[in-house]
């Protein structure tokens, strides 16, 4: 689904951010990528979602070589995936019903699907009687499963969680990670970074680590091995 | 369809949510339109004034006591034709005898001394306004010219009052050059200061705004949903500076007609109530323009990315 061919990224001469990684993502996964700040981890995602562009090699998502893509398709191509972050990135001028919909317009949803379609993902993620509240009334639990909401509103092909652990307290790291993993059963690719030990060792999928911006090790199953 | 009643629905959404951001747009776009209206009014002042001199320009063709009046007839039908004559009026000596009588009607001497002569001592004249008052040069010119004598007008021409005039007229007519020029400078600088206050105001108000611009377009939102919104917005300040504007004018322009006509000679309240229309149709548009092109360049920055 996701392939990386020996890509390469250096902002300067002394710091190389990613160093010629080749990596596939197979439709279906759950990958959890981990290294300490600095590894090149950011950077990785950064390339899928095309917010930056590589030194050297290439990334394809699916057929599509997506640093090539022109502004429409690139808009197109983002659609397709949900991303979560550790900030969590929501508009915070909008309410939490208005983040989600807003996602749902930027693909063109009409508006009887936005009304049933908003509140039943607010109700999953636990917000229902949060959807009138805006970012800066709600706790960082809650802003991370609004912003989980909204990344899988449109039923993306692939969620891509950068951190979305690393602002939370570990009863609400806990609930994030089962409902990535609840996700992930229902057939949606995962990329997950992370340099919480707790958050890998629970959740027994493949790991991939980081280091000084290249892979140094790719586990099926794996654990927490820094 | 639908993509437009989003964009226009966020618009004011988001005009609403700005709260003072907003406000302190409105506020610097008023002032720009303040000084595009007070130009507005500046002009039709500096316009009102000068015509008010050049209408009192003119050059007169006194001609000989007893010259038949179908001659004068066809050589104002001659000065009629040329392009620059805008009027030609006809005084006959027996007016202008009139004229003379009523303007010395006090003095005693005078009319007595008129009276004595009998006959009508004063010919007729005809008196020449042009278009421009830099034309009157041409129309003096004309008067001279060989084609006058032969067609036998040169006889019947007593004086022409332009050589007397032309001091003063070419004086005025370097003056109305300047004032025009400076006027139209001093516009033009106005308005490029204003353009520049008001496009680095509504750049910061949406500066505040740019790690949104770069979530929408994550989320996966196309440039015009992004950029829509914004422009609205935009239009919004042009909208309520174009009315705050027109309303402040009000008063001022009342206090200026009550107080200022006799200088000016102009009466600018009666000015801006009878241009309101075309004043609003200027304001607005400039406005509406200026808050939806400096939304649409300061967005540019950020959307790219």
């Amino acid at each position: 689904m996701i392939y990386f061919n020996n890509v390469s990224k250096v902002y300067n001469k002394d710091s190389v951010a990613l160093e010629d990684v080749t990596l596939t993502v197979k439709e279906g996964e759950f990958v959890s990528i981990v290294g300490h700040s600095g590894a090149g981890k950011t950077t990785l995602v950064k390339m899928i979602l095309a917010e930056d562009m590589p030194t050297d090699g290439t990334v394809f998502f699916e057929s599509l070589d997506i640093h090539r893509l022109k502004s429409d398709d690139l808009t197109k191509f983002r659609r397709r995936i949900g991303v979560v972050f550790q900030d969590f990135k929501l508009l915070s001028n909008k309410t939490a019903y208005e983040n989600i919909a807003f996602a749902m317009e930027a693909v063109g949803k009409t508006e009887e699907e936005i009304k049933s379609d908003v509140p039943h993902v607010l109700e999953l993620v636990d917000l229902g009687n949060k959807k009138n509240h805006f970012p800066h009334q709600m706790s960082g639990g809650e802003k991370q499963r609004l912003s989980i909401a909204r990344a899988i509103i449109n039923q993306p092909e692939i969620i891509i969680a950068d951190e979305p652990t690393g602002n939370l307290d570990p009863v609400n790291t806990y609930e994030i990670v089962q409902i990535l993993k609840k996700i992930n059963d229902l057939g949606t690719t995962v990329i997950l970074t992370t340099h919480n030990k707790g958050v890998i060792d629970s959740i027994k999928k493949r790991v991939i680590t980081m280091e000084k911006g290249k892979i140094i090790r790719d586990d099926k199953d794996g654990k927490y091995a820094m | 369809m639908i993509l437009l009643k989003r964009i226009i629905k966020s618009g004011f959404k988001n005009f609403k949510r700005s709260g003072l951001i907003s406000w302190a747009a409105i506020l610097v776009v008023t002032i720009t339109l303040s000084v595009i209206t007070t130009i507005i009014i500046l002009q039709a002042t500096l316009h009102f004034s000068l015509n008010q001199i050049k209408d009192k320009v003119d050059v007169t063709i006194y001609f000989n006591v007893g010259v038949p009046e179908d001659q004068i007839m066809s050589l104002k039908d001659s000065l009629l034709k040329l392009p620059e004559v805008a009027s030609v009026a006809y005084t006959s000596s027996d007016e202008a005898l009139q004229l003379f009588r009523d303007r010395h009607s006090e003095d005693y001497p005078t009319i007595q001394a008129l009276d004595e002569i009998k006959d009508n001592p004063l010919g007729g004249y005809l008196n020449v306004k042009a278009k421009e008052v830099s034309q009157y040069e041409n129309i003096a010119n004309f008067l001279k010219t060989d084609s006058l004598s032969v067609s036998g007008f040169g006889s019947i021409i007593d004086k022409v009052n332009y050589n007397q005039n032309k001091l003063v007229i070419d004086r005025l007519n370097s003056i109305i050059a300047g004032a025009q020029k400076l006027g139209f400078l001093i516009t033009l600088l106005l308005i490029i200061i204003s353009i520049i206050i008001t496009f680095n105001t509504i750049r910061l108000a949406i500066f505040i705004s740019k790690e949104e611009i770069g979530v929408m377009r994550l989320v996966g939102a196309s440039k015009m949903r992004v950029r829509g919104p914004f422009m609205i917005e935009g239009a919004i300040y042009g909208i309520i500076a174009t009315i705050i504007t027109l309303l402040l004018f009000w008063p001022i322009t009342a206090w200026l007609g009550r107080n200022m006509t006799g200088f000016l000679g102009l009466n600018l309240y009666d000015y801006y109530i009878s241009n309101i229309f075309q004043i609003f149709v200027i304001v607005l548009l400039s406005g509406v323009f200026l808050g939806m092109v400096s939304s649409v360049l300061a967005v540019r920055r950020y959307l790219n990315k």
